[in-house]
Protein backbone atom coordinates (compact mmCIF):
# COMPACT_ATOMS: atom_id res chain seq x y z
CA UNK A 1 0.00 0.00 0.00
CA UNK A 2 1.29 3.47 -0.83
CA UNK A 3 1.54 5.58 2.31
CA UNK A 4 -1.66 7.65 2.06
CA UNK A 5 0.02 10.39 4.08
CA UNK A 6 2.21 11.25 1.11
CA UNK A 7 -0.89 12.24 -0.82
CA UNK A 8 -1.88 14.87 1.74
CA UNK A 9 0.82 17.56 1.84
CA UNK A 10 -0.54 19.37 4.91
CA UNK A 11 0.10 16.32 7.09
CA UNK A 12 3.82 17.22 7.00
CA UNK A 13 3.09 20.35 9.04
CA UNK A 14 5.04 20.92 12.24
CA UNK A 15 2.95 22.29 15.12
CA UNK A 16 4.75 23.62 18.19
CA UNK A 17 7.85 21.63 17.22
CA UNK A 18 5.85 18.41 16.89
CA UNK A 19 4.66 16.65 13.80
CA UNK A 20 0.98 17.38 13.31
CA UNK A 21 -1.40 14.62 14.27
CA UNK A 22 -4.71 15.50 12.73
CA UNK A 23 -7.65 13.91 14.52
CA UNK A 24 -10.30 16.47 13.60
CA UNK A 25 -11.53 14.80 10.44
CA UNK A 26 -15.21 14.96 11.37
CA UNK A 27 -14.89 18.75 11.16
CA UNK A 28 -13.08 18.63 7.85
CA UNK A 29 -10.68 16.22 6.19
CA UNK A 30 -7.39 17.29 4.66
CA UNK A 31 -7.20 17.66 0.91
CA UNK A 32 -5.74 15.13 -1.47
CA UNK A 33 -2.90 16.60 -3.55
CA UNK A 34 -4.83 15.92 -6.76
CA UNK A 35 -7.62 18.19 -5.44
CA UNK A 36 -5.17 20.98 -4.69
CA UNK A 37 -3.47 20.57 -8.09
CA UNK A 38 -6.80 20.66 -9.86
CA UNK A 39 -7.80 23.94 -8.19
CA UNK A 40 -4.49 25.50 -9.26
CA UNK A 41 -4.89 24.15 -12.77
CA UNK A 42 -8.44 25.45 -13.00
CA UNK A 43 -7.50 29.03 -12.13
CA UNK A 44 -4.32 28.90 -14.24
CA UNK A 45 -5.77 27.39 -17.37
CA UNK A 46 -9.49 26.81 -17.35
CA UNK A 47 -11.33 29.51 -15.42
CA UNK A 48 -14.49 30.74 -17.06
CA UNK A 49 -18.14 31.00 -16.13
CA UNK A 50 -20.07 27.89 -16.99
CA UNK A 51 -23.13 27.24 -19.20
CA UNK A 52 -24.28 29.54 -21.98
CA UNK A 53 -20.73 30.63 -22.92
CA UNK A 54 -19.84 29.95 -26.52
CA UNK A 55 -16.12 30.46 -26.18
CA UNK A 56 -13.41 27.86 -25.62
CA UNK A 57 -12.87 28.35 -21.88
CA UNK A 58 -16.55 28.38 -21.07
CA UNK A 59 -17.04 25.18 -23.02
CA UNK A 60 -14.13 23.61 -21.17
CA UNK A 61 -15.18 24.62 -17.66
CA UNK A 62 -18.80 23.64 -18.38
CA UNK A 63 -17.70 20.23 -19.58
CA UNK A 64 -15.56 19.66 -16.49
CA UNK A 65 -18.27 20.99 -14.15
CA UNK A 66 -20.76 18.54 -15.62
CA UNK A 67 -18.21 15.72 -15.41
CA UNK A 68 -18.15 16.32 -11.65
CA UNK A 69 -21.90 15.90 -11.58
CA UNK A 70 -21.57 12.56 -13.32
CA UNK A 71 -18.83 11.52 -10.88
CA UNK A 72 -21.10 12.33 -7.92
CA UNK A 73 -24.00 10.54 -9.55
CA UNK A 74 -21.89 7.40 -9.98
CA UNK A 75 -20.40 7.74 -6.50
CA UNK A 76 -23.81 7.54 -4.79
CA UNK A 77 -25.44 5.52 -7.60
CA UNK A 78 -28.15 8.03 -8.44
CA UNK A 79 -30.36 7.27 -11.41
CA UNK A 80 -29.92 10.57 -13.26
CA UNK A 81 -27.24 13.25 -13.45
CA UNK A 82 -29.83 15.97 -12.89
CA UNK A 83 -30.73 14.49 -9.52
CA UNK A 84 -27.42 15.91 -8.26
CA UNK A 85 -27.74 19.53 -7.13
CA UNK A 86 -24.54 21.35 -6.27
CA UNK A 87 -24.76 23.53 -3.16
CA UNK A 88 -22.32 25.25 -0.82
CA UNK A 89 -22.33 22.36 1.62
CA UNK A 90 -24.53 20.13 3.76
CA UNK A 91 -25.97 23.07 5.69
CA UNK A 92 -26.88 24.78 2.44
CA UNK A 93 -28.44 21.57 1.10
CA UNK A 94 -30.65 21.21 4.18
CA UNK A 95 -31.62 24.87 4.06
CA UNK A 96 -32.50 24.52 0.38
CA UNK A 97 -34.88 21.68 1.14
CA UNK A 98 -36.29 23.31 4.28
CA UNK A 99 -36.94 26.47 2.33
CA UNK A 100 -38.81 24.52 -0.37
CA UNK A 101 -40.82 22.64 2.24
CA UNK A 102 -41.70 25.98 3.85
CA UNK A 103 -43.72 26.65 0.72
CA UNK A 104 -45.58 23.34 0.65
CA UNK A 105 -46.19 22.34 4.27
CA UNK A 106 -49.21 23.49 6.21
CA UNK A 107 -50.47 23.58 9.77
CA UNK A 108 -51.09 20.04 11.03
CA UNK A 109 -48.20 18.54 9.05
CA UNK A 110 -45.30 17.08 10.96
CA UNK A 111 -41.53 16.84 10.47
CA UNK A 112 -39.47 14.30 12.39
CA UNK A 113 -35.82 14.83 13.32
CA UNK A 114 -33.77 13.26 16.12
CA UNK A 115 -32.10 14.28 19.33
CA UNK A 116 -28.66 13.56 17.85
CA UNK A 117 -28.91 15.96 14.91
CA UNK A 118 -26.29 18.61 14.18
CA UNK A 119 -27.73 22.10 14.69
CA UNK A 120 -27.80 22.44 10.90
CA UNK A 121 -30.39 19.66 10.77
CA UNK A 122 -32.44 21.22 13.58
CA UNK A 123 -32.60 24.96 13.05
CA UNK A 124 -33.72 24.97 9.37
CA UNK A 125 -36.65 22.72 10.34
CA UNK A 126 -37.54 24.91 13.30
CA UNK A 127 -37.62 27.83 10.89
CA UNK A 128 -39.69 25.80 8.43
CA UNK A 129 -42.17 24.95 11.21
CA UNK A 130 -42.37 28.58 12.28
CA UNK A 131 -43.20 29.56 8.73
CA UNK A 132 -45.81 26.89 8.10
CA UNK A 133 -47.32 25.96 11.45
CA UNK A 134 -46.06 22.40 10.99
CA UNK A 135 -44.92 20.55 14.09
CA UNK A 136 -41.40 19.30 14.80
CA UNK A 137 -41.20 15.88 16.45
CA UNK A 138 -37.99 14.60 18.00
CA UNK A 139 -36.84 10.98 18.11
CA UNK A 140 -35.00 10.52 21.43
CA UNK A 141 -31.70 8.70 21.81
CA UNK A 142 -30.76 5.94 24.24
CA UNK A 143 -27.93 5.81 26.78
CA UNK A 144 -25.74 4.14 24.15
CA UNK A 145 -26.32 7.08 21.84
CA UNK A 146 -28.60 5.19 19.46
CA UNK A 147 -31.91 6.27 18.01
CA UNK A 148 -34.88 4.94 19.97
CA UNK A 149 -36.56 3.16 17.07
CA UNK A 150 -39.63 2.16 19.08
CA UNK A 151 -40.22 5.81 19.82
CA UNK A 152 -39.71 6.60 16.14
CA UNK A 153 -42.44 4.08 15.26
CA UNK A 154 -44.76 5.89 17.67
CA UNK A 155 -43.99 9.29 16.18
CA UNK A 156 -44.26 8.53 12.48
CA UNK A 157 -47.79 8.75 11.08
CA UNK A 158 -49.78 9.91 8.11
CA UNK A 159 -49.22 13.47 9.39
CA UNK A 160 -45.47 13.06 8.90
CA UNK A 161 -44.43 14.78 5.69
CA UNK A 162 -40.68 14.61 6.11
CA UNK A 163 -38.20 12.69 8.24
CA UNK A 164 -34.73 14.25 8.40
CA UNK A 165 -32.15 12.11 10.17
CA UNK A 166 -28.37 11.95 10.19
CA UNK A 167 -26.67 8.93 8.69
CA UNK A 168 -23.80 9.12 11.19
CA UNK A 169 -23.80 11.26 14.33
CA UNK A 170 -20.97 13.81 14.35
CA UNK A 171 -20.67 13.84 18.13
CA UNK A 172 -21.46 10.20 19.01
CA UNK A 173 -20.22 8.36 15.94
CA UNK A 174 -23.37 6.21 15.80
CA UNK A 175 -24.22 4.78 12.39
CA UNK A 176 -27.99 4.93 12.20
CA UNK A 177 -30.13 2.15 10.66
CA UNK A 178 -31.28 4.48 7.91
CA UNK A 179 -32.68 1.79 5.67
CA UNK A 180 -35.10 0.78 8.40
CA UNK A 181 -36.01 4.43 9.01
CA UNK A 182 -36.57 5.03 5.30
CA UNK A 183 -38.82 1.97 5.00
CA UNK A 184 -40.86 2.85 8.10
CA UNK A 185 -41.26 6.42 6.86
CA UNK A 186 -42.34 5.34 3.40
CA UNK A 187 -44.92 2.96 4.90
CA UNK A 188 -46.47 6.07 6.42
CA UNK A 189 -46.19 8.13 3.27
CA UNK A 190 -43.39 10.37 4.56
CA UNK A 191 -40.37 11.45 2.55
CA UNK A 192 -36.87 11.11 3.99
CA UNK A 193 -33.78 13.33 3.94
CA UNK A 194 -30.57 11.74 5.18
CA UNK A 195 -27.78 14.04 6.35
CA UNK A 196 -24.73 12.22 5.07
CA UNK A 197 -22.10 14.76 6.09
CA UNK A 198 -20.26 12.25 8.28
CA UNK A 199 -21.05 9.25 6.15
CA UNK A 200 -20.24 9.81 2.50
CA UNK A 201 -16.46 9.38 2.92
CA UNK A 202 -16.71 6.53 5.40
CA UNK A 203 -19.48 4.13 4.34
CA UNK A 204 -20.81 3.14 0.93
CA UNK A 205 -23.85 5.14 -0.07
CA UNK A 206 -26.20 3.79 -2.73
CA UNK A 207 -29.22 6.07 -2.92
CA UNK A 208 -31.19 3.70 -5.14
CA UNK A 209 -30.60 0.73 -2.86
CA UNK A 210 -31.52 2.86 0.16
CA UNK A 211 -34.55 4.18 -1.74
CA UNK A 212 -33.87 7.49 0.02
CA UNK A 213 -35.74 10.56 -1.21
CA UNK A 214 -33.06 13.15 -0.45
CA UNK A 215 -29.44 12.75 0.62
CA UNK A 216 -26.88 15.47 1.27
CA UNK A 217 -23.20 15.83 2.06
CA UNK A 218 -20.21 18.19 1.83
CA UNK A 219 -17.15 17.86 -0.39
CA UNK A 220 -14.81 19.10 2.31
CA UNK A 221 -15.45 16.10 4.53
CA UNK A 222 -14.56 13.84 1.57
CA UNK A 223 -10.98 15.05 1.07
CA UNK A 224 -12.37 17.69 -1.30
CA UNK A 225 -12.59 21.50 -1.21
CA UNK A 226 -14.71 23.62 1.11
CA UNK A 227 -17.72 25.51 -0.23
CA UNK A 228 -19.09 22.61 -2.27
CA UNK A 229 -21.94 20.35 -1.26
CA UNK A 230 -24.46 18.03 -2.78
CA UNK A 231 -28.17 17.62 -2.48
CA UNK A 232 -29.42 14.46 -4.10
CA UNK A 233 -33.15 14.19 -4.67
CA UNK A 234 -35.34 11.81 -6.63
CA UNK A 235 -36.15 13.36 -10.00
CA UNK A 236 -39.89 13.31 -9.52
CA UNK A 237 -39.69 14.94 -6.08
CA UNK A 238 -37.26 17.66 -7.15
CA UNK A 239 -39.45 18.43 -10.15
CA UNK A 240 -42.41 19.03 -7.89
CA UNK A 241 -40.60 21.23 -5.39
CA UNK A 242 -40.86 24.99 -5.83
CA UNK A 243 -37.56 26.72 -6.72
CA UNK A 244 -35.26 27.94 -3.96
CA UNK A 245 -33.23 31.04 -4.81
CA UNK A 246 -34.05 33.18 -7.80
CA UNK A 247 -31.42 34.47 -10.19
CA UNK A 248 -29.42 33.57 -13.25
CA UNK A 249 -29.13 30.00 -14.46
CA UNK A 250 -32.39 28.87 -12.80
CA UNK A 251 -34.79 30.43 -15.29
CA UNK A 252 -36.30 29.34 -18.55
CA UNK A 253 -37.80 32.66 -19.53
CA UNK A 254 -37.99 35.93 -17.64
CA UNK A 255 -40.60 38.54 -18.37
CA UNK A 256 -42.04 41.07 -15.95
CA UNK A 257 -45.41 39.36 -16.24
CA UNK A 258 -44.26 35.83 -15.45
CA UNK A 259 -41.00 33.96 -15.15
CA UNK A 260 -40.76 30.27 -15.90
CA UNK A 261 -38.12 28.13 -14.32
CA UNK A 262 -35.39 26.01 -15.79
CA UNK A 263 -35.44 22.25 -15.52
CA UNK A 264 -33.32 20.18 -13.16
CA UNK A 265 -30.67 20.61 -11.90
CA UNK A 266 -30.43 24.30 -12.89
CA UNK A 267 -33.73 25.16 -11.19
CA UNK A 268 -31.89 24.87 -7.86
CA UNK A 269 -28.53 26.29 -8.92
CA UNK A 270 -29.09 30.03 -9.18
CA UNK A 271 -26.03 32.19 -9.60
CA UNK A 272 -22.42 31.35 -10.37
CA UNK A 273 -21.42 28.33 -8.31
CA UNK A 274 -18.02 27.44 -6.88
CA UNK A 275 -16.87 26.19 -10.28
CA UNK A 276 -13.25 25.46 -9.39
CA UNK A 277 -14.35 23.71 -6.21
CA UNK A 278 -16.89 21.53 -7.97
CA UNK A 279 -14.35 20.57 -10.64
CA UNK A 280 -11.68 19.75 -8.04
CA UNK A 281 -14.24 17.74 -6.07
CA UNK A 282 -14.14 15.16 -8.85
CA UNK A 283 -10.52 14.43 -8.00
CA UNK A 284 -11.53 13.65 -4.40
CA UNK A 285 -14.25 11.32 -5.65
CA UNK A 286 -11.77 9.66 -8.00
CA UNK A 287 -9.46 9.12 -5.03
CA UNK A 288 -12.30 7.58 -2.99
CA UNK A 289 -13.42 5.41 -5.89
CA UNK A 290 -9.88 4.18 -6.60
CA UNK A 291 -9.05 3.45 -2.97
CA UNK A 292 -12.55 2.11 -2.37
CA UNK A 293 -14.66 3.26 0.54
CA UNK A 294 -14.83 -0.33 1.93
CA UNK A 295 -11.04 -0.47 2.12
CA UNK A 296 -10.94 2.88 3.88
CA UNK A 297 -13.71 1.81 6.26
CA UNK A 298 -11.83 -1.32 7.20
CA UNK A 299 -8.78 0.71 8.13
CA UNK A 300 -10.86 3.31 9.99
CA UNK A 301 -12.72 0.58 11.90
CA UNK A 302 -9.38 -0.77 13.01
CA UNK A 303 -8.35 2.71 14.21
CA UNK A 304 -11.69 3.10 15.99
CA UNK A 305 -11.33 -0.18 17.88
CA UNK A 306 -7.69 0.44 18.68
CA UNK A 307 -8.33 3.95 20.02
CA UNK A 308 -11.46 2.91 21.93
CA UNK A 309 -9.54 0.18 23.69
CA UNK A 310 -6.62 2.48 24.49
CA UNK A 311 -8.93 5.17 25.85
CA UNK A 312 -10.87 2.68 27.97
CA UNK A 313 -7.59 1.76 29.68
CA UNK A 314 -7.18 5.27 31.06
CA UNK A 315 -8.75 5.99 34.44
CA UNK A 316 -11.52 8.57 34.50
CA UNK A 317 -12.31 8.46 30.79
CA UNK A 318 -15.92 8.09 29.77
CA UNK A 319 -16.74 7.54 26.12
CA UNK A 320 -19.94 9.28 25.05
CA UNK A 321 -21.61 7.23 22.33
CA UNK A 322 -21.09 3.51 22.78
CA UNK A 323 -23.22 2.03 20.04
CA UNK A 324 -21.96 -1.21 18.52
CA UNK A 325 -22.32 0.39 15.10
CA UNK A 326 -19.97 3.33 15.04
CA UNK A 327 -17.95 5.29 12.56
CA UNK A 328 -14.41 6.40 13.52
CA UNK A 329 -15.53 9.22 15.80
CA UNK A 330 -14.90 9.07 19.56
CA UNK A 331 -16.26 11.65 21.98
CA UNK A 332 -15.04 11.39 25.54
CA UNK A 333 -14.89 13.22 28.84
CA UNK A 334 -12.19 13.00 31.50
CA UNK A 335 -13.29 13.13 35.11
CA UNK A 336 -12.72 16.56 36.68
CA UNK A 337 -10.96 17.92 33.60
CA UNK A 338 -12.48 20.44 31.23
CA UNK A 339 -12.32 19.60 27.54
CA UNK A 340 -10.99 23.07 26.72
CA UNK A 341 -7.92 22.55 28.93
CA UNK A 342 -7.31 19.18 27.36
CA UNK A 343 -7.58 20.58 23.83
CA UNK A 344 -5.11 23.38 24.61
CA UNK A 345 -2.45 21.08 26.01
CA UNK A 346 -2.83 18.47 23.27
CA UNK A 347 -2.46 21.25 20.71
CA UNK A 348 0.85 22.20 22.28
CA UNK A 349 1.95 18.61 21.67
CA UNK A 350 0.85 18.75 18.03
CA UNK A 351 -2.39 16.81 18.36
CA UNK A 352 -5.43 18.45 16.76
CA UNK A 353 -8.68 17.37 18.39
CA UNK A 354 -12.03 19.14 18.66
CA UNK A 355 -13.54 20.22 21.95
CA UNK A 356 -16.94 21.61 22.85
CA UNK A 357 -20.51 20.71 22.06
CA UNK A 358 -19.85 19.96 18.37
CA UNK A 359 -23.02 21.85 17.34
CA UNK A 360 -25.10 19.16 19.03
CA UNK A 361 -26.22 20.85 22.23
CA UNK A 362 -29.24 18.52 22.69
CA UNK A 363 -26.83 15.55 22.81
CA UNK A 364 -24.76 17.28 25.50
CA UNK A 365 -27.93 17.98 27.45
CA UNK A 366 -29.01 14.36 27.15
CA UNK A 367 -25.72 13.17 28.66
CA UNK A 368 -25.68 16.06 31.11
CA UNK A 369 -22.26 17.35 30.07
CA UNK A 370 -20.97 20.75 28.93
CA UNK A 371 -19.01 19.27 26.06
CA UNK A 372 -16.60 16.56 25.07
CA UNK A 373 -13.19 16.05 23.56
CA UNK A 374 -13.57 14.41 20.19
CA UNK A 375 -11.11 12.51 18.02
CA UNK A 376 -12.19 11.50 14.55
CA UNK A 377 -10.12 9.50 12.11
CA UNK A 378 -9.63 9.42 8.37
CA UNK A 379 -7.97 7.01 6.02
CA UNK A 380 -4.53 8.61 6.41
CA UNK A 381 -4.39 8.21 10.20
CA UNK A 382 -2.38 5.41 11.80
CA UNK A 383 -2.22 3.38 15.01
CA UNK A 384 1.21 4.95 15.68
CA UNK A 385 -0.49 8.33 15.76
CA UNK A 386 -3.03 6.96 18.22
CA UNK A 387 -0.18 5.69 20.42
CA UNK A 388 1.35 9.17 20.45
CA UNK A 389 -2.03 10.75 21.14
CA UNK A 390 -2.62 8.42 24.11
CA UNK A 391 0.79 9.33 25.54
CA UNK A 392 0.06 13.03 25.05
CA UNK A 393 -3.36 12.60 26.61
CA UNK A 394 -1.90 10.89 29.68
CA UNK A 395 0.63 13.69 30.01
CA UNK A 396 -2.12 16.31 29.72
CA UNK A 397 -4.27 14.55 32.32
CA UNK A 398 -1.28 14.44 34.68
CA UNK A 399 -0.68 18.18 34.20
CA UNK A 400 -4.32 19.01 34.83
CA UNK A 401 -4.91 16.72 37.81
CA UNK B 1 -1.16 50.16 46.33
CA UNK B 2 0.91 48.94 43.39
CA UNK B 3 0.05 50.41 40.03
CA UNK B 4 -1.27 48.31 37.17
CA UNK B 5 2.01 48.96 35.38
CA UNK B 6 4.03 47.62 38.33
CA UNK B 7 2.01 44.45 38.62
CA UNK B 8 2.22 43.81 34.89
CA UNK B 9 6.01 44.13 35.11
CA UNK B 10 6.09 41.69 38.01
CA UNK B 11 4.16 39.12 36.03
CA UNK B 12 6.36 39.54 32.97
CA UNK B 13 9.39 38.92 35.18
CA UNK B 14 7.87 35.82 36.73
CA UNK B 15 7.08 34.36 33.32
CA UNK B 16 10.54 35.15 31.98
CA UNK B 17 11.84 32.33 34.17
CA UNK B 18 10.01 29.70 32.17
CA UNK B 19 11.83 28.07 29.27
CA UNK B 20 9.10 25.82 27.99
CA UNK B 21 5.39 25.97 27.39
CA UNK B 22 4.97 23.13 29.88
CA UNK B 23 6.41 25.21 32.73
CA UNK B 24 4.29 28.16 31.70
CA UNK B 25 1.12 26.08 31.50
CA UNK B 26 1.92 24.33 34.79
CA UNK B 27 2.21 27.74 36.44
CA UNK B 28 -1.09 28.89 34.92
CA UNK B 29 -2.76 25.71 36.15
CA UNK B 30 -1.41 26.40 39.66
CA UNK B 31 -2.67 29.97 39.48
CA UNK B 32 -6.04 28.69 38.38
CA UNK B 33 -6.20 26.26 41.27
CA UNK B 34 -5.26 28.91 43.81
CA UNK B 35 -7.81 31.46 42.58
CA UNK B 36 -10.17 32.46 45.41
CA UNK B 37 -13.39 30.53 45.20
CA UNK B 38 -16.27 32.53 43.80
CA UNK B 39 -19.22 32.27 46.18
CA UNK B 40 -22.20 30.39 44.79
CA UNK B 41 -24.41 33.46 45.23
CA UNK B 42 -22.34 35.14 42.52
CA UNK B 43 -22.30 32.15 40.18
CA UNK B 44 -25.56 33.25 38.67
CA UNK B 45 -26.80 33.59 35.14
CA UNK B 46 -26.43 37.39 35.16
CA UNK B 47 -22.70 37.06 35.89
CA UNK B 48 -21.96 34.57 33.12
CA UNK B 49 -19.74 35.60 30.27
CA UNK B 50 -20.50 33.00 27.68
CA UNK B 51 -17.84 31.40 25.57
CA UNK B 52 -18.30 28.45 23.29
CA UNK B 53 -15.37 26.57 24.82
CA UNK B 54 -15.44 27.59 28.46
CA UNK B 55 -17.49 30.02 30.47
CA UNK B 56 -16.57 32.69 32.94
CA UNK B 57 -18.45 34.19 35.89
CA UNK B 58 -17.51 37.73 36.84
CA UNK B 59 -18.61 39.71 39.87
CA UNK B 60 -17.47 43.23 40.75
CA UNK B 61 -17.79 45.35 43.91
CA UNK B 62 -16.99 48.95 44.67
CA UNK B 63 -14.51 49.33 47.57
CA UNK B 64 -13.37 52.84 48.58
CA UNK B 65 -13.10 54.28 45.09
CA UNK B 66 -11.56 51.11 43.76
CA UNK B 67 -13.11 48.03 42.20
CA UNK B 68 -12.73 44.52 43.52
CA UNK B 69 -13.22 41.70 41.04
CA UNK B 70 -14.10 38.09 41.71
CA UNK B 71 -14.32 35.54 38.94
CA UNK B 72 -14.32 31.88 38.12
CA UNK B 73 -14.36 29.57 35.10
CA UNK B 74 -15.11 25.93 34.42
CA UNK B 75 -11.76 25.51 32.63
CA UNK B 76 -8.56 25.65 34.65
CA UNK B 77 -6.39 27.35 32.01
CA UNK B 78 -8.99 30.08 31.66
CA UNK B 79 -9.00 30.35 35.45
CA UNK B 80 -5.23 30.81 35.44
CA UNK B 81 -5.50 33.81 33.18
CA UNK B 82 -8.42 35.13 35.21
CA UNK B 83 -6.14 34.97 38.26
CA UNK B 84 -3.61 37.13 36.41
CA UNK B 85 -6.23 39.63 35.26
CA UNK B 86 -7.64 39.93 38.77
CA UNK B 87 -4.18 40.42 40.19
CA UNK B 88 -3.63 43.28 37.75
CA UNK B 89 -7.02 45.00 37.77
CA UNK B 90 -8.61 44.25 41.14
CA UNK B 91 -8.46 47.03 43.76
CA UNK B 92 -7.53 49.62 41.18
CA UNK B 93 -9.25 52.91 40.45
CA UNK B 94 -11.87 52.91 37.66
CA UNK B 95 -9.89 55.32 35.45
CA UNK B 96 -6.77 53.19 35.64
CA UNK B 97 -8.78 50.05 34.81
CA UNK B 98 -10.36 51.73 31.82
CA UNK B 99 -6.95 52.85 30.52
CA UNK B 100 -5.15 49.54 31.16
CA UNK B 101 -3.61 48.19 27.96
CA UNK B 102 -2.80 44.78 29.48
CA UNK B 103 0.20 44.33 27.19
CA UNK B 104 1.65 41.76 29.58
CA UNK B 105 -0.59 39.06 28.13
CA UNK B 106 1.17 39.38 24.80
CA UNK B 107 4.59 39.77 26.37
CA UNK B 108 4.30 36.51 28.29
CA UNK B 109 3.14 34.76 25.12
CA UNK B 110 -0.47 34.11 25.98
CA UNK B 111 -2.11 36.40 23.46
CA UNK B 112 -3.56 33.37 21.70
CA UNK B 113 -5.71 32.87 24.78
CA UNK B 114 -7.50 36.10 23.93
CA UNK B 115 -8.14 35.33 20.30
CA UNK B 116 -11.74 35.07 19.19
CA UNK B 117 -11.21 31.55 17.93
CA UNK B 118 -10.50 30.28 21.42
CA UNK B 119 -14.02 31.38 22.33
CA UNK B 120 -13.20 30.98 25.98
CA UNK B 121 -14.88 34.15 27.25
CA UNK B 122 -11.65 35.89 28.26
CA UNK B 123 -11.80 38.65 25.71
CA UNK B 124 -15.36 39.41 26.71
CA UNK B 125 -14.30 39.22 30.35
CA UNK B 126 -11.78 42.05 29.96
CA UNK B 127 -14.39 44.09 28.17
CA UNK B 128 -16.86 43.43 30.98
CA UNK B 129 -14.28 44.39 33.64
CA UNK B 130 -13.82 47.71 31.87
CA UNK B 131 -17.55 48.23 31.51
CA UNK B 132 -17.94 47.77 35.28
CA UNK B 133 -15.18 50.35 35.81
CA UNK B 134 -16.95 52.75 33.49
CA UNK B 135 -20.26 52.19 35.27
CA UNK B 136 -18.76 52.76 38.75
CA UNK B 137 -17.00 55.88 37.57
CA UNK B 138 -20.29 57.45 36.53
CA UNK B 139 -22.19 56.38 39.66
Amino acid sequence: MIDPKKSFPILETIVNENKLIYFDNAATTQKHHSVIDEITKFYNKENSNIHRGVHYLSQLSTKKFEESRVAVKNFINAKHNHEIIFTRGTTDSINLLASCYSKILKSGDEIIISEMEHHSNIVPWQMCCENTGAKLKIVPITELGELDLNEFKNLVSSKTKLVSITHISNSLGTINPIKKIINLSHENGAKVLIDGAQAAAHVNVDVQDLNVDYYCFSAHKLYGPTGVGVLYGKEDLLNHLPPYQGGGEMIQEVTFEKTTYACLPHKFEAGTPNIGGVIAFKKAIDFLAETKVETMKKHEDHLLNYATESLNNINGIRIIGTSKKKSAIISFTVENIHHYDLGLILDKMGVAIRTGHHCTQPVMKKFNIAGTSRVSFAYYNTTEEIDYFILALKKAIKMLS
Amino acid sequence: MKSIQNIEEEIVEEFSMFDSWIDKYDYLIDLGKSLDILKDEFKIKENIIAGCQSQVWLHAENKNDTIEYHADSDAIMTKGIIALLIRVLSNQRPNDIIDAKLDFIKTIGLEEQLSQTRANGLKSMIKQMKIYALAYKHN
